[in-house]
């Protein structure tokens, strides 16, 4: 039981618990205090000093985010000392700011850039030391741009990729007028162990880091009459595009947000949950497989337990700092991998259209998948399988420049051959959700039975915990599957690269005992993406979770391998899972990488 | 062999791996070879299972912790206060002239290097300067030349 | 020579020969005794903070922890001031000394030495001699072991919460206060973080008690006190003074005849003008008549020669290197102060930009995340408001 502390803020009593702090017990009376360094999700810092408040009696202000309350505290939000200081913090940052906000990517979505309206800074006295500086711009990754000028050294970007993510591939550099934020020896970010997962971008205040944004070249295939440009959505878009569209968190807009890509000009509106059930097929009978061989013919050539690899910021950790444990890692690509190879063979066959007038775009969540379409292997089809990936902010820029009233459109279905999809690929963009899609499928391949679940919900898997682990016995197997009889398959779920790293030492000491691990690198997973709408916080990705699920339960068909255009898929095309052209196609390799 | 691994390896050995014990190998690897080198910091994060952009934050807020090659004898001029009053500056222009290098660089035998530094603490007794570890005071234009011609003698 | 105006004292570097004795006798007393005759003594931080030292180590004690710490600062980083050196040099058996009485009082038995780099040279010396000091201590049945724990390069490591992250193998960046070191200090365990001084302070109370020590000084600030003094004066170097004394009287005694101003407490302390000698003090805030400056002991003078204008902007060129950088209005208040002052200095600003310089340093004051941008302010604003005219063009 903690003790209750009373103390005034702006003249009006209140009583908290001990340990609180001034910004969050201003929170409890409605009374907001600007804040810069602060984040929910990470570790408090106290170093912007926006947020000073004035405590009476004291001549020193104190950062509300950074100061727990005390017995008989009379703190003042808005004196005028306050606001004088305010002031002058966010002139000083502006002096060693680019504010040339019209040139900036995240104009219009600055928390500086707010901040100095709220205050009308409209005068700079202060002398602009920007300038003397060298800033440099980091372009080189395919997925994130970093530019120095635009830092605000509020730490953020740092704290998310050291204690978040747990990756460790930014750092504070130096000191006095020479502190930056840096990689290891300031090299781009493209050449050191950042996973381009995008978790900075999401916490990063203004344009310091943003994403390598493709809305140009889309525009301009869309525009070029010979070419047929295809589109794929995430599952996790479905039920964030609206927030950056003025919509509720939590907002399931699929119908207005397939109706939108029609109306920006692309031919085919496609989904990339029909991959995501697709794969489903592939990573199902890869997991059976590896049970197979390991249980029945002593091999263990490809180990269990198996890790999910749709995941890209996932997987490029992996390989830079577990490669030794290569072979534990599902061959299957990701959706948006898989689509990219069958949009340019399979699809192209489909719709007559020369498979070299196709452009392959994607909507993400996520800024890794820039990176996984750039890869070198993931050219199968014979072409790059994947042109252009855009976040799910970059869809609501295109969606605002074409003057689009989203909320007023109509709800449209996808195109055919690649654009139906089951409840189990939806819940893709979800922690958690993989599994759960795999076990719906996997048991009743093993046992021709559903999942003993009510209503297919396997809940165990489910929720924002960092690491779950769930149990499901297998009993009463079909006859192929006999060597399964009695198996308690063993999973787990992880979600954010902190938690990823702690479930793989585990593997690494041979401790864990688990069949199947699913990893997504994002906290919450997709829906939590690095190429979500900024703000990402806990209640917000709370609120998508439970989008994801509504709409798995909305859907007729709750199973892959239900899924008729995947039977068909199959039947026409690809021959049966695992196969030869699934193997040319649909799987990939990973490579050995340098662990800094 | 591999020089530079061996030593973390020892050093690491020797402090321990916990985080409190960074510096200490930093500074191990410094004293031997004058700088941390981009390896020599990819192995200390190895070792101590760090992350390398974390260790090179670290090193790189010490003004003392070179991450850059130096030279064999690193002089350091104070310029704070004091010193500054008592004449730094043209301590300064002598080393450059005795050493034919400007601030900041290192001579081309790789012997020297010259830098400025903040307060040392030896504020009456200046101009001062350090070299390496070795502290030289009341300095002259005179007393430089002297000091560098003793140190050039010492190899 | 000096004119000897003031009292010269000699505690400090006396006696020290008679440490094994000091020893045993503290080994033998209550923690009781041993803090209430530390109270007693007034004794307040030499190392420029001035927190008085018998609470320190009273509220370190009633802290619970499974480990305590005992750190000495020898991070002597602040310009002009170098007793701390000499001190380790001359009568180092003073400072382990009362680190282990310190250590018996509070429950720690490891103690360490945070060294400035600058000061390696001392490092082999001071080793031996710690070795030595462990055979006493195990002697005398007191569990105590020090460790040398070599800074390197960062003036702000002389910030206590600085120095716990340095030695935590981290950037030197403050933390935020609460919660204080004598809850959660190093490695987040209750530690006593002592000035050098401070330490050979205790000394001399415990062996000879609170009342040889505070019959020297004034109300509020007791006791002797060691200066660093350099600059424009005939006779640099340290000398033990009581405190309290005026300006007037130390500018008398050490400068040479044309001081036109004294520099107290180094670069974050204050530029005392020859106008205010007589009504400036030397001590902690209290009782005294006038201005009364606290200070770690740095004394620096300038006369009729020096342009205050190069000397602020010194101190100016120091703080911004040495900001670890992590608050807004230390890393940019510095470097805009620094500009702004070159930019009225050479026309390109009005003279009346030097106030809106001075309000800025206020704001620094105030929003500063710990004591070095916090202290700019002193240096800044008693040098452009009482030499203003050699700040412009």
């Amino acid at each position: 039981m903690k003790n209750k502390i009373n103390l005034t803020i702006n003249g009006t009593a209140l009583s908290v618990e001990e340990g609180t702090t001034i910004l969050d017990a201003a929170k409890v009376l409605g009374i907001k205090i600007p804040v810069l360094c602060y984040h929910k999700d990470l570790c408090i810092a106290g170093n912007c000093r926006v947020c000073v408040v004035e405590v009476v009696g004291i001549s020193k202000l104190f950062a509300a985010c950074a100061t727990p309350v005390w017995e008989g505290m009379d703190v003042l939000t808005n004196s005028l000392m306050v606001r004088n200081s305010r002031k002058h913090i966010i002139e000083l940052l502006l002096s060693e700011h680019n504010a040339d906000c019209t040139k900036c990517y995240k104009n219009g979505n600055c928390e500086l850039q707010e901040l100095a309206a709220e205050y009308k800074i409209t005068n700079q006295d202060f002398i602009d030391i920007y300038h003397a500086k060298d800033y440099t711009v980091d372009s080189y990754s395919p997925s994130i741009i970093k530019d120095d000028s635009r830092c605000i050294r509020c730490q953020r970007c740092v704290r998310t990729c050291e204690e978040l993510q747990g990756v460790g591939a930014l750092t504070v550099a130096h000191k006095g007028d020479h502190m930056k934020i840096s990689t290891f020896f300031n090299k781009p970010i493209s050449e050191v162990v950042c996973t381009n997962c995008g978790q900075c971008v999401i916490h990063c205040p203004t344009g310091a880091l943003i994403e390598r944004n493709y809305i140009e070249e889309v525009w301009n295939a869309i525009a070029d009459p010979d070419k047929h440009v295809v589109v794929q959505t995430a599952p996790a878009v479905r039920i964030g595009l609206g927030e950056a569209l003025e919509l509720d968190a939590g907002e399931r807009v699929t119908g207005k947000m397939v109706s939108a890509l029609r109306r920006l000009g692309f031919n085919s509106v496609l989904d990339t949950d029909f991959t995501a059930d697709l794969t489903i097929l592939e990573e199902g009978t890869e997991l059976l497989h590896r049970l197979k061989s390991i249980l029945v013919d002593k091999d263990n050539k490809d180990p269990l337990p198996m890790t999910t690899s749709c995941s890209p910021g996932w997987v490029k950790f992996f390989e830079h700092i577990y490669p030794e444990l290569k072979a534990h890692m599902s061959t299957c690509k990701s959706p948006q991998q898989m689509f990219g190879a069958l949009a340019k063979t399979f699809y192209a066959k489909k719709i007559e259209v020369d498979p070299e007038k196709i452009v392959s775009v994607s909507i993400m969540p996520c800024t890794a998948k820039k990176y996984e379409a750039d890869r070198p292997e993931m050219r199968d089809s014979g072409f790059k399988d994947v042109d252009y990936v855009l976040t799910t902010r970059e869809l609501a820029i295109m969606i605002q420049q074409a003057g689009i009233e989203f909320s007023e459109l109509p709800e449209e279905k996808y195109d055919s051959f690649m654009g139906s999809s089951s409840g189990a690929g939806v819940i893709f963009g979800a922690t958690g959700g993989v599994m759960e899609a795999a076990l719906r499928t996997v048991y009743e391949i093993v046992t021709g039975r559903e999942v003993p679940f009510e209503g297919l919900n396997i809940t165990p898997v489910r929720g924002l915990e960092g690491v779950r682990e769930a149990t499901i016995k297998i009993e009463g197997t079909v006859p192929e599957y006999k060597f399964l009889e009695g198996v308690e398959v063993k999973c787990c779920v992880a979600h954010g690269l902190a938690n990823a790293r702690t479930v793989m030492e585990k593997v690494k000491e041979g401790k864990a005992n688990y069949h199947f691990i699913e990893i997504m690198a994002c906290p919450g997973g997709c829906l939590g993406g690095g190429g979500q709408p900024i703000p990402t916080t806990p209640e917000i990705r709370q609120k998508r979770v439970e989008a994801i699920y509504a709409e798995d339960a909305s859907m007729a068909i709750r199973k892959s391998h239900e899924n008729p255009e995947v039977i068909q898929l199959y039947k026409e095309f690809l021959g049966e899972p695992y196969g030869h052209l699934s193997h040319k196609l649909l799987h990939t390799e990973y490579f050995e990488r340098e662990r800094y | 062999m591999d020089v530079i691994k061996e030593k973390v390896k020892a050093l690491v050995q020797k402090h321990g791996k916990t985080r409190e014990n960074l510096l200490p190998v930093l500074q191990g690897v410094a004293e031997s070879e004058q700088y941390v080198s981009e390896y020599a910091m990819k192995l200390i994060a190895e070792e101590m299972e760090l992350s390398s952009a974390d260790v090179y934050g670290t090193a790189t807020f010490y003004s003392f912790m070179d991450t850059t090659p130096k030279g064999k004898y690193v002089i350091r001029v104070c310029r704070t206060i004091s010193c500054y009053m008592k004449g730094k500056n043209q301590i300064l222009l002598a080393l450059e002239e005795a050493l034919k290098i400007k601030l900041g660089e290192t001579t081309p035998d790789k012997k020297f290097t010259l830098m400025e530094t903040n307060c040392i603490g030896w504020c009456h007794k200046a101009p001062a300067m350090l070299i390496n570890d070795d502290v030289h005071t009341e300095l002259t234009v005179e007393k430089v030349h002297k000091i560098i011609t003793e140190y050039k003698q010492q190899d | 020579m000096g004119k000897n105006i003031l009292k010269r004292i000699d505690l400090i570097f006396k006696d020290e020969a008679d440490y094994k004795a000091v020893l045993k006798k503290a080994a033998g007393q209550t923690n009781d005794e041993l803090i209430n005759e530390l109270i007693a003594s007034g004794l307040k931080g030499r190392g420029g903070a001035g927190f008085p030292t018998g609470l320190k180590w009273k509220l370190t004690s009633e802290s619970k922890a499974d480990k305590k710490y005992v750190i000495c600062n020898a991070d002597e980083g602040e310009p002009g001031t170098f007793k701390d050196r000499e001190i380790l040099t001359q009568v180092p058996h003073k400072v382990l000394t009362g680190m282990a009485i310190c250590g018996k009082i509070i429950g720690a038995k490891e103690g360490f030495i945070y060294l400035r780099k600058e000061y390696n040279y001392l490092t082999a010396d001071l080793n031996k001699i710690i070795d030595d000091f462990h055979e006493v201590c195990k002697n005398i049945g007191l569990d105590f072991r020090i460790k040398i724990f070599l800074g390197y390069g960062a003036y702000i490591c002389g910030e206590e919460s600085a120095l716990f992250e340095s030695m935590e193998g981290k950037r030197g960046e403050p933390r935020n206060k609460p919660p204080y070191p004598s809850e959660q200090g190093y490695l987040g365990r209750p530690t006593v973080i002592n000035n050098v001084e401070t330490l050979a302070h205790t000394f001399t109370i415990f062996q000879y008690g609170a009342s040889k020590f505070n019959e020297l000084g004034v109300q509020d600030s007791y006791g002797s006190k060691l200066f660093s003094i350099s600059g424009d004066t005939p006779i640099p170097g340290i000398y033990e003074l009581e405190l309290g004394m005026t300006v007037e009287d130390f500018a008398n005694d050490f400068g040479d005849g044309d001081t036109k101003a004294v520099q107290v407490g180094g670069a974050s302390g204050f530029c005392v003008p020859r106008k205010k000698f007589r009504e400036t003090h030397i001590g902690y805030q209290g009782k005294l008549t006038g201005i009364s400056l606290p200070t770690g002991g740095s004394m620096m003078l300038f006369n009729s020669s020096r342009s205050m204008f190069n000397l602020l902007t010194n101190y100016l060129e120091f703080f911004t290197e040495e900001s670890c950088g992590q608050c807004t209005p230390c890393r940019v208040g510095t470097q805009q102060l620094l500009e702004g002052s070159r930019a009225v200095k050479r026309g390109e600003k009005p003279a009346a930009y030097l106030d809106k310089l001075l309000a800025l340093s206020e704001t620094m004051k105030s929003t500063s995340k710990c004591g070095l941008g916090q202290s700019v302010a002193n240096s800044f604003q008693s040098i452009v408001e009482n030499f203003r005219e050699e700040m412009i063009y």
